[in-house]
């Protein structure tokens, strides 16, 4: 066949293309696997007990809104890193300034408390399921997200990879937070942390291979 | 240099809001570019130029819908043809690590002259459509190369219209995960 031949084939007929295809791909991905998340972690592991007061107190929100701002960050990367000839952007450099503050508060806390109590504000007692469920419960949302981004165009695969490996974290890390009954920043800042990395490290891992489309 | 950037995204931007005839002259003008830029980096093997500007335009036209109106074209065009050439090259020589970086070029220093003088494909797509299957095949070749309506090829198959649509979409990106496997 021709390139020319070639050409007038694909032209032919209505070539139109939806606005927006990006953000409604990976939008709606992210929206299943909220909704997925949510059935398994409210569902299986049942929210925390204490739930009704619990969402009186700050901390719930704080450990909400650790990895809600991860999804928020690494969506924005995905979408650009899912269109040929975009950079992660600004997400990245942000996220880590985030991290760096969220470091910070929680190291300040440690220093501060008292000796005796330093351990339990650190270790808590699930590190190590918080770490094991995030990162299980990311899996599925993971595959799902490499789907979506085989169906647009990454042509750097490794950080989209990574980008949505973190989205996947934060996603199951904040369906996980409804379960977890720890309630101190230290805790939140390396166990979730860790949880959330881990899938993110995973795409990168994955993405020459299983991002690659033709 | 502008004028490629704004006369190609004009072009591609009245394509993806239906307009044919502006996305053909699209695609002509793309794939010379793209003609120059392959022969430039594919000295060695001429012979897979063709091919690739092939597959690099069946690439365009399965992934527009990730061109964003507020982003450069250009861009957008290279780093397309960018991830294909390295495909390529890592096909040739799986063992070798190949040091094409998909990072270090911005797609717009990389504007080339046309080339407007195909060569002969080594491959023949025609052939390859050939081997998918029917629900892709029929639909590709009813509507897309004969320019018979979608209800028309629908009557003649007994498919209804969506499958023809999807076919005819699945069966041009199954038309470019075979072109790429067999090289």
């Amino acid at each position: 066949m021709k390139t020319d031949a070639l050409i007038a084939m694909l032209a032919r007929g209505h070539p139109g293309a939806p606005p927006r295809a990006v953000d409604r791909r990976l939008g709606t991905t992210v929206a299943a696997a909220f909704a997925l998340a949510l059935i398994v972690v409210l569902g299986t592991l049942h929210p925390r007990a204490d739930l009704g007061a619990a969402v009186q107190l700050p901390m719930f929100w704080w450990k909400l809104a650790v990895p809600l701002v991860l999804v928020a960050l690494s969506f924005a990367a995905a979408r650009r890193l899912a269109c040929p000839g975009q950079r992660a952007g600004s997400a990245v450099a942000l996220g880590a300034a985030l991290l760096a503050l969220l470091w910070a508060v929680a190291a300040a806390d440690v220093v501060s408390a008292p000796g005796a109590s330093r351990r339990a504000l650190v270790l808590g007692h699930s590190a190590l399921p918080c770490v094991a469920l995030i990162a299980v419960l990311a899996l599925p949302v993971l595959a799902a997200l490499f789907v979506a981004l085989r169906n647009l165009a990454p042509t750097r695969l490794r950080a989209a990879g990574a980008a949505a490996g973190a989205l996947a974290g934060g996603i199951a890390a904040a369906a996980y937070a409804l379960h977890c009954d720890e309630m101190a920043l230290p805790f939140v800042a390396i166990w979730y942390v860790l949880g959330m990395a881990i899938p993110a490290g995973l795409g990168a891992l994955l993405a020459p291979r299983w991002l690659r489309w033709a | 240099m502008e004028d490629v950037e704004e006369t190609l995204r004009a072009l591609l931007l009245l394509a993806l809001a239906g307009d044919s005839e502006a996305y053909a002259v699209f695609l002509t003008q793309s794939g010379a570019r793209l003609r120059a830029y392959f022969r430039r980096r594919l000295s060695t093997s001429p012979n897979e130029v063709e091919d690739l500007v092939q597959e690099t335009l069946l690439a365009l036209h399965n992934r527009r819908h990730t061109y964003e109106a507020a982003q450069r074209l250009t861009p957008w065009l290279y780093a397309i043809a960018r991830y294909k050439l390295v495909d390529l090259l890592r096909a040739q020589s799986p063992r070798r690590r190949v040091e094409v970086s998909l990072d270090d070029e911005d797609g717009a220093s990389e504007l080339q002259p046309a080339d407007v003088s195909p060569a002969e494909s080594q491959r023949d797509l025609l052939k390859l459509l050939e081997t998918l299957p029917d629900r892709h095949r029929l639909p590709i070749v009813l509507v897309k190369i004969e320019g018979r309506s979608v209800a028309e090829a629908a009557t003649a198959t007994g498919m209804s219209e969506s499958a023809i649509k999807v076919g005819i979409h699945r069966g041009l990106k199954k038309l470019a995960a075979e072109a790429s496997k067999r090289r």
